[in-house]
């Protein structure tokens, strides 16, 4: 008998039960949620006498909605706020765990998961929240579920689910200076589309993958979902545990020690086959930047901007032209001659304290060029900020004319006040350049926060190889 | 939920690909508790020529007469055609509750996006994946004759064009009951309640951490 995937291993461990249509019942260990999708679910939850199945599997955090300013004067927007009171009153009402605003461990519900150890190896981990994929960089099966769901989990600790075929994405070789866990991912979706990944849960193979730190694996699982896949892993190492040690929700004593040896299990089988399978050279690739209104309209650095005509397929041909209307980009321009006017550092893809790190080593000592109308970091928790505030990050930002802000999804998707005016154009470390993602009218270019530090001191995208070879 | 049977109207082609639910339905209307009330606010960004706000009155805002959805015989429309990855991007199941809150009950693409598509039967729409050689033919069908209408019979899996022609199409069979008898999915799932207690008894001796209270470190 052929070997199991990590996704065969996850989906079996967690099947309640399963009828001959291969409609499943799967079990669910930890349940993350935000104020935006999950009001209705509680409604929905007391309407019907229903209580949560286990509260103690969730963990909730005002994210989306929260001003990254004056964070003590509250919410002044009566909308967003009345949601995040929302979200207070159900976690009280039902015993659920909740990081507050003003809570230093509160942020992005994708940073803090992992941040506190909530997130584990060998875990089911669902929340109202695409970008849950994230939470498969450390062995779990993580995905993104919508309102019905979230209450279905609240409900039954259950989902009802098909199980997905298996995709693997092997990444081998070595990536370059100046190359990140962003660039890879950001190949990997213009590889295989927006819907290469639809019906499949992806893992992420390979010596490239395996050399990234627990926050580069995050990034990369961050973006399956863009790929068209709900869910994106990574076995279990080494960089797993040693991240893991010590987390405040994670076992101690004992039951570390047999957590861990069971974790040891958490990896694809030698002999198991997938359904798909894809590789890439990470010796080849450059840093990638997107040009269009689709996570896989993304070239490298020392490519141009792409001509429609030379596309063959007419629907893709429209779609290419709409988005370089919409992004006002012109054909065989240089990806270098893009001259960005915001740039967002920040988001559940890159707002940890590694990106913070690459993005204040690649500015340290240079000044946000005379272009730039704004440029923003948003670190992705309180704890994140406390780091970077001890490591002296936020000075070399706010000395470069920088913002530095409280955590939250700010510009990412634009709910609270940050936001792109029409024609404004942003080098953005986050996940979606989708029309009007970052405010009505605005052009995303998503890059590495490397990348889009960069191009805030030079008002331009650069390559950053040649800057750090020299 | 209501049930789903068959249904017939007029069909309204959305031909763009990769249709994400930022543009089904843009974030600021994602700050309501409720379920109802976003169909106003459909496609806003492509469908009024200023920016839409909660709380604002939609019928005195300037519509974009090049939308689809503002030319007539469109606003009367129950059917959507649309083309590869349709709701990709946020898992927001406003995007699916804005559909329906406009009247949309089917929609028809040659590919959806997972969660979107999980979205769609929780709520009484019929997400259908049509060939994308049909859905063309279907999109030349509608240009040379607007006010087109399909007849979509869920129990027999079978779309009929005004001509006649019968299309066949895929249902996972669960989800079909459960549209079919608009079934609550969480009472069911309740029904099963013995094993997702032995479920967790067996788990909680294999992996006793993951019932671990979180206690305030
Ligand atoms: S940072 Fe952006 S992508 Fe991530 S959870 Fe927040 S809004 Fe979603």
């Amino acid at each position: 008998m052929s070997g199991k995937t990590l996704y065969d291993k996850l989906w079996d461990s967690h099947l309640v039960r399963q009828d001959e249509s291969g409609t499943a019942l799967l079990y669910i260990d930890r349940h993350l949620v935000h104020e935006v999708t999950s009001p209705q679910a509680f409604e929905g939850l007391r309407l019907a006498g229903r209580n949560p199945w286990r509260s103690e599997s969730i963990l909730a955090v005002p994210d989306h909605n929260v001003p990254t300013t004056a964070r003590a004067a509250g919410i002044t927007d009566p909308v967003s706020r009345v949601q995040v009171e929302t979200l207070d009153r159900n976690c009280s009402d039902f015993g659920i765990t909740e990081f507050t605003m003003t809570d230093l461990r509160q942020g992005i519900v994708h940073v803090i998961g992992p941040e506190q150890g909530a997130t584990l190896p060998g875990m089911t981990v669902v929340c109202g929240d695409s970008h849950t994929s994230t939470h498969g960089a450390f062995g779990a099966l993580a995905f993104g579920i919508g309102t019905s769901e979230v209450e279905h989990v609240l409900a039954t600790q259950c989902l009802i689910q098909k199980k997905s075929g298996n995709m693997q994405i092997r990444v081998d070789g070595t990536l370059a200076a100046g190359v990140s866990a962003k660039d890879v991912v950001l190949a990997i979706i213009a590889r295989i589309g927006t819907a290469g990944g639809t019906g499949f849960a992806l893992e992420f193979t390979g010596q490239a993958i395996r050399d990234l730190s627990m926050e580069g694996r995050m990034t990369v699982c961050n973006m399956a979902i863009e790929a068209g896949a709900r869910a994106g892993m990574i076995a279990v190492d080494d960089t797993t545990i040693e991240y893991l040690t010590g987390r405040p929700y994670a076992p101690e004593g004992a039951q570390w020690e047999q957590a861990v040896s069971a974790w040891a299990e958490l990896h694809t089988d030698a002999d198991a086959g997938f359904d798909q399978m894809v590789s890439l050279d990470a010796g080849a690739l450059a840093p990638q930047v997107s040009w269009g209104t689709s996570p896989e309209m993304v070239t490298a650095i020392d490519a141009v901007v792409p001509d429609p005509d030379a596309e063959v397929d007419p629907v893709k041909r429209e779609g290419m032209r709409r988005a370089l209307v919409y992004m006002d980009l012109q054909p065989g321009m240089a990806i270098t001659d893009i001259r960005p006017d915001h740039v967002f550092i920040g988001s559940c893809t890159n707002a940890r304290i590694e990106d913070l790190r690459a993005a204040a080593a690649a500015i340290r000592g240079r000044q946000v060029a005379a272009g730039i109308k704004q440029a923003l970091v948003v670190p992705g928790s309180g704890l994140v900020k406390q780091q970077a505030e001890a490591e002296g990050l936020d000075r070399v930002f706010t000395e470069a004319g920088f913002e530095w802000r409280e955590p939250g999804c700010s510009m990412c998707l634009a709910m609270n006040a940050d936001r792109l005016e029409p024609g404004d154009r942003c080098a953005s470390t986050s996940n979606r350049n989708f029309e009007g993602r970052q405010g009505q009218g605005g052009r995303t270019h998503l890059v590495s926060p490397a990348m889009a530090a960069v191009a805030a001191v030079t008002g331009h995208f650069v390559d950053i190889r040649q800057q750090e070879a020299g | 939920m209501d049930k789903f049977t068959v249904v017939s109207g007029i069909v309204a082609p959305l031909d763009r690909t990769n249709v994400d639910t930022d543009a089904i339905i843009p974030k600021q209307f994602l700050k309501s508790i409720h379920r109802t009330g976003f169909g106003p606010n459909l496609f806003d960004e492509w469908r009024y020529l200023d920016h839409g706000e909660p709380g604002k009155d939609n019928t005195r805002r300037p519509l974009n007469p090049e939308f689809v959805l503002n030319q007539s015989p469109y606003q009367d429309a129950v059917i959507l055609l649309g083309r590869e990855n349709f709701g990709c991007g946020s898992s927001r199941e406003h995007a699916v509750w804005a559909l329906l809150d406009y009247g949309f009950r089917v929609i028809i693409a040659p590919g959806f996006a997972d969660i979107f598509f999980n979205n769609c039967f929780k709520n009484g729409v019929l997400p259908v994946v049509l060939d994308s050689a049909i859905v063309d033919r279907l999109f030349r069908a509608v240009a040379g004759s607007p006010g087109y209408t399909l007849r979509v019979d869920l129990p027999a899996q079978q779309i009929t064009t005004p001509g006649g022609e019968v299309i066949g199409f895929e249902v996972d069979p669960f989800r079909k009951d459960c549209l079919i008898k608009g079934l609550d999915d969480i009472g069911l799932t309740l029904q099963h309640a013995d094993s997702i207690r032995r479920y967790e008894e067996k788990r909680r001796l294999e992996a006793p951490w993951l019932f671990n209270k979180q206690s305030e470190k």
